[in-house]
């Protein structure tokens, strides 16, 4: 699994690529933790195109940066899940809760509703 | 259902209860699966139940200790794949309440395990003891074999 950041005027973009599952779930939370802690955006853009497979610990990664993002006024929106992705998001409710977008960062994004 | 059906082939694999034998088991199980034919979306609904059940082992089996023992097994009936997932932790006291969505403890873990496994699965079986272990068995019907 590997995270790739961008920042660009309040939204910080995080590209996950790989797998996650309990092996790396950890490390992806302790990446987003360190860039949202210095990048303090207003929404952090979720990338997961590159997201090969993902099972509930990487579900619960998204939910725990959604709480924190929303305590404190921002929020989180999920960019091109796969087809497995997206059923996940779908079934745990989170796609209820968040943003899902169908293009990615090379769009230019004229404001995320 | 599988029980009474002769056995087309079948694997076992055991391993450490180390984060990264979740994927190792996943795939050994998708490969398995994938001897006959399943669809691509059927192999990824077994790689997310066997990711549950092997994380639940893990985590709430061992607690996150890395010295026990997980064991993945697999058998192949005409009718269909099952899965049995075992580990000898410390057991679940009450299974009824453990299997409920979004029972979880850790805000940054979803319950919702057990949920997946029950929604991408013909049929789920838990058996646990507290302090003996928790076997928890799964059947994938392939298709044309039952009513979806």
């Amino acid at each position: 699994m590997q995270v790739f950041f961008s920042m660009e005027k309040k939204e910080l973009w995080a590209r996950v690529k790989g797998e996650v599952d309990l092996e790396s779930a950890d490390h992806l939370r302790q990446e987003l933790e360190a860039s949202l802690d210095h990048a303090r955006p207003e929404v952090l853009l979720l990338d997961l195109e590159g997201v090969t497979f993902m099972d509930s610990s990487g579900l619960g990664v998204i939910l725990g940066r959604y709480r924190r993002l929303k305590k404190q006024g921002g929020r989180v929106v999920i960019c091109r899940p796969q087809p497995q992705v997206r059923r996940l998001l779908e079934l745990s409710g989170l796609s209820k809760i968040m943003t899902i977008l169908s293009e990615g960062p090379e769009r230019k994004l004229g404001g995320v509703e | 259902m599988a029980g009474e059906m002769q056995i087309q082939n079948s694997m076992a694999l055991e391993f450490l209860s180390l984060p990264e034998n979740v994927g190792l088991a996943r795939v050994a199980v998708a490969t398995f699966a994938a001897q006959v034919d399943m669809t691509l979306n059927e192999l990824e609904e077994i790689k997310v139940a066997v990711s549950e059940a092997v994380s639940n082992a893990i985590i709430h089996g061992y607690r996150g200790e890395a010295n026990g023992t997980v064991r993945v097994a697999a058998e192949r009936t005409i009718t269909g794949l099952t899965i049995t997932v075992e580990d000898q932790g410390c057991g679940i006291a009450d299974v009824a309440l453990a299997m409920q969505p979004a029972y979880s403890t850790d805000p940054e873990r979803m319950g919702l395990g057990f949920a997946f496994m029950q929604s991408f699965m013909d049929d789920l079986e838990v058996t646990s003891e507290v302090d003996r272990g928790t076997r928890v068995k799964m059947f994938k019907a392939f298709k044309g074999d039952t009513e979806r």
